[in-house]
Order: C-alpha cells, then sequence, then structure tokens
C-alpha cells in the first residue's frame, strides 16, 4: 500500500475515533449528574422524556468499545496499513501457515512412514488404508462412486480389470500423472454398415449374441483387424499401455449393447483421469493407490464391503 | 443546553450529518482498494475468458449456480486441504461481476477447473445422481439440448474491453466461430475447467 493510502487510512482512523471521544466528553461536560423531575422539551403524542442522565452502564459500554478499539488497533494491523502491521505481527496467511505446520508436525511423520512402506505391505495396515479411504471418498469418489464400484465411463476399480494396469506402480502412475484414453471416432471414416458389422465383430469377442450373418461377421472381423487390432490387440485382448480395454470380457465400460458398441465406435470415447500429484501430494497418493489396490487384491481386510457391491452391481 | 434538537429537527443537515458519520467506514475499508496493487492487478498469466468461457459465466449466473457455490477459497487450512490454494483478488480482476458468493450449499468452485474431466462434468450436469449418488444438486440436461445464443458474444467482450479487460481485436473477431455450433452445457464446462487454473499451485 503507498504511503499516501496508509495515511488515507490513519488519519481517517485516527480522526473518527478523536470525533467519537469528543462526542462523549462534549456530552459528558454538558449532562446533569442527577434524575430529575424535569423533560427534555419533547412532546410527542403526549410521551415526554425525562433529561435524565445516561446510564452509567450504558457510557460503560461506550468508553469499552473505544479501549477495545485501541488495543486492537495496538495488536492488529488495520491503523497505519504497510507501516505499522500490529505487535502481534499477526496475517491470516501467516496464521494459514502456521495451523499448516502445525498439522503436518503432526501427521508428516505418519505419513512418511506410511509412503516408506510398500503398498503391497500396507495392505496388513488398517489405519492407513482407512486414511486411503477418506481420501479417496473424498477426492475420487465423484467419479469412481463412494463404493469405487464406477459408473458408465468411469471404470469400476474392485472388479479386477484394469485399463491402465492393476499393479501398485501402475496404480500409482495413474493417480500421479492422470490418464487419457482416446477411442478415435471412426464415423467419418467408415460408413453405416462397415460400423454396424465392426461392432457386431466386437460384441461377438466377449460371446454376446449378437445379429449379424457369417457374411457380415467377416467383414466386421476383416475391419477390425484393419482398423481396431492397432490398440485393442488382434484378439481384443486390449493394451495397457494406451488404456485400450479388453474386448473379451463382460466389462463395458460405455455399454455393450449393439447401439452404444456403435456410438462408441462412431463418435469415439475420451476417457480423462486427472492428475492427482498436485493437487493430494505424492504422500495421499501413495495412501489411495494402496486403498485402491486393496480393493481387489487384499479380500481379508475389505471383503464385506466388497462383496456386496458385486452383489449390488449384478442385481443391476 | 439542547443544541442537538438543531441536527434532530432538521432533516436535511440529519441527513449530511449521517452521511459523515458513516462515510469513515467505506472510505478506509473500501475507497482504498479501488487504487491497492493486490486488488486491481491481475496475477500473473491471467488471461480473459475465452468467448466460449464468457458465454459459460453467463450460464452460470443465468441459472443461479452462485445461489449454492461460492468461488472463494479463504486461508484456512481445512479449505486449503480441500479446495486448494486460497483464493487471491488478482485472479478476479477481470471479473464482471465477481461470482464469489456466500453460499454454500454445494461445494467451493474457486478452483473445479482440470479437476475432474468434461465427460463427469457432462454427465454430472446431466443428472448428479448418475455420477454422484447423494447429491442433492438440481439436473440441468436442458444446457445439453440449448444451442448457445452467441448473438451478443461480441458485444459482451467489447463492453468488457472498455472496463478494462484486454480483450485484442482477434479475440473479438474469432469469438462469433469460436461459440458456433456450441450448447449451454459446452460453454458451462469450459468455464467450469478454467476456473482457478491460473494460480498452478494447487495447495
Amino acid at each position: 500500500m503507498s504511503s499516501f493510502w496508509s495515511g488515507w487510512v490513519l488519519i481517517l482512523t485516527l480522526s473518527c475515533l478523536a470525533l467519537i471521544v469528543y462526542l462523549l466528553l462534549s456530552t459528558w461536560k454538558v449532562q446533569r449528574k442527577d434524575t430529575t423531575e424535569e423533560t427534555v422539551g419533547h412532546d410527542f403524542d403526549g410521551i415526554q422524556e425525562y433529561d435524565n442522565p445516561m446510564p452509567m452502564w450504558w457510557i460503560g459500554l461506550f468508553v469499552g468499545t473505544l479501549i477495545f478499539s485501541a488495543i486492537y488497533l495496538i495488536l492488529y494491523p488495520g491503523i497505519w496499513p504497510g507501516k505499522f502491521d500490529g505487535i502481534l505481527g499477526w496475517s491470516s496467511t501467516a496464521e494459514l501457515k502456521a495451523a499448516q505446520l502445525k498439522h503436518s508436525r503432526r501427521y508428516q511423520p505418519i505419513f512418511e512412514q506410511y509412503t516408506a512402506t510398500s503398498i503391497e505391505d500396507l495392505q496388513e495396515n488398517p489405519k492407513a488404508l482407512a486414511m486411503g479411504k477418506r481420501i479417496f471418498l473424498n477426492n475420487c469418489a465423484p467419479c469412481h462412486s463412494s463404493d469405487a464400484g464406477g459408473t458408465f465411463g468411469f471404470p469400476d476399480l474392485t472388479d479386477h480389470d484394469w485399463l491402465w494396469g492393476g499393479s501398485p506402480e501402475e496404480i500409482k502412475q495413474s493417480v500421479l500423472h492422470g490418464r487419457i484414453g482416446q477411442m478415435p471416432a471412426w464415423g467419418m471414416a467408415l460408413d453405416g454398415a462397415d460400423i454396424r458389422n465392426v461392432s457386431a465383430w466386437v460384441r461377438s469377442l466377449s460371446g454376446l449374441t449378437v445379429n449379424a450373418n457369417a457374411i457380415e461377421m467377416e467383414q466386421g472381423k476383416a475391419l477390425y483387424s484393419k482398423t481396431c487390432a492397432v490398440c485393442h490387440d488382434i484378439e481384443g485382448k486390449g493394451n495397457k499401455l494406451l488404456g485400450a480395454p479388453n474386448l473379451t470380457d463382460d466389462i463395458w465400460l460405455y455399454g455393450s449393447s449393439q447401439p452404444l458398441v456403435e456410438y462408441t465406435v462412431r463418435k469415439g470415447r475420451t476417457g480423462v483421469m486427472p492428475p492427482w500429484n498436485e493437487v493430494l501430494g505424492p504422500e495421499k497418493v501413495h495412501l489411495v493407490s494402496a486403498y485402491v489396490y486393496g480393493l481387489s487384491n487384499e479380500p481379508s481386510i475389505e471383503s464385506s464391503t466388497t462383496e456386496s457391491s458385486v452383489e449390488e452391481k449384478t442385481n443391476k | 443546553m439542547l443544541n442537538h434538537e438543531i441536527l434532530e429537527k432538521n432533516i436535511g443537515l440529519m441527513v449530511v450529518a449521517v452521511v459523515f458519520a458513516i462515510s469513515f467506514g467505506g472510505l478506509v475499508e473500501i475507497v482504498p482498494l479501488f487504487k491497492l496493487k493486490e486488488t486491481t492487478e491481475p496475477v500473473a498469466d491471467l488471461k480473459p475468458y475465452t468467448a466460449l468461457q464468457l458465454e459459460g459465466r453467463d450460464v452460470y449466473i443465468r441459472e443461479g449456480c452462485v445461489g449454492c457455490h461460492s468461488q472463494m477459497i479463504r486461508p484456512l487450512r481445512a479449505e486449503v486441504e480441500r479446495y486448494g490454494h486460497y483464493s487471491v483478488a488478482g485472479e478476479s480482476v477481470y471479473d464482471y461481476p465477481f461470482l464469489w458468493g456466500s453460499k454454500r450449499t454445494g461445494p467451493d468452485l474457486a478452483r473445479v477447473g482440470k479437476r475432474y474431466s468434461n465427460e463427469w462434468h457432462r454427465a454430472h450436469l446431466f443428472n448428479p445422481r448418475d455420477v454422484v449418488p447423494a447429491s442433492i444438486m438440481p439436473a440441468y440436461p436442458h444446457l445439453s439440448e440449448n444451442p448457445l445464443n452467441g448473438s451478443l458474444t461480441l458485444k459482451k467482450m467489447a463492453a468488457l474491453r472498455t472496463l478494462g479487460v484486454p480483450y485484442t481485436d482477434e479475440d473479438i473477431a474469432s469469438a462469433s466461430a469460436e461459440v458456433q455450433g456450441k450448447t449451454d452445457m459446452d460453454a458451462l464446462i469450459a468455464y467450469l475447467q478454467g476456473l482457478g487454473t491460473t494460480i498452478t499451485q494447487k495447495r
């Protein structure tokens, strides 16, 4: 703040306080000391007012506010911004930093201890997994659901099927740096019959019954080998390096019906996992990765919730 | 000694005195902010809203999002932990009016940009319950169907330029093309995905 505006605040604040003190003193001086039967002379619809002195408790409160202001302006920034910031040196950002420091003194050793433990070993530590679960619920559940069961377009993390790999390192990579899974749109390159046939072939890979004859299936298969196999593998097993899903299982991120598969082929799909390293920091990423890994790898600890969520999914 | 009657019986004089008495607060607490570097200068790398984001901002205002979502992360540990770096005044210098809000029925959105994918926002705005079963947010499926009305985009940008938002002639010239064929949903998501992304420090 420039000297002009600092001075502006200083002068206005002081003159405001001075005026209040003056008001108090000047009325105090002319005030009678005792109660009286005399009225001040007003008459509002027959209601008159005794010319009594202000009650002492009220004067006391008024003086109290002045004393409070004086003490406040000495302790805290306000009276002369930029030049005098109060003898406590208080600022909202310093208060935040202090709170963060206090917090990290208490929790950083715990985080460090957990971060130094491998994700596999953390599976034996229910406290670490409980922390991971809370981090998951606060940050990951909006997309992956609070039971980690996913939803349309957002992967189920409990089903042992991994687009980008399910090893501890791969999971941690996904959380740290995010992933972008890009299925290109084929609507411009392929005509309607092509899309129908290739979708039928793709659906048949996982044993779904398809409404297509042998010739159409043959065409679909040929088209698949030419265009889709690059990412999804010639047998449809997918490719973890590209996040290309396995097409031979019964897990369908974007639906398995003929119209939905055709839609996916025609319009493409973009699956984005945002990066969390900056937001959460490496320690929390480690813990949440441990929790996610545990969802499908440590049935002894999370068994009850995992099983119930699987049941729910089958019921749907 | 009853000379306060002069004040009490002359309402015009009373008004002047009242204005004088209460103007101290505003003069001390508000007026210096008009001239303060911290409140008038943009933070480093702050970009004005693109044409699409600007229209999305107006969708945000029209749909009343500010009634439930604040855009103001206070410098408190729990808030910084949850939402990211506290909001600073320099991030809002191109906002006319700012949408800091004061009601948090839903979460603060000051740094929601890039936190979730576009597809998530699409699904969530279409029907929040599809992705967050416990959500009480209203559904906004009509946003996907409403074609964006871009007829005033140019004028909005020109008006903002007179207020000091540094739009170039090229920005304004390409505005129509940018909002062409978009829906309200596209615009709103573009706006949301830009929120709070200028400050890259997340904590």
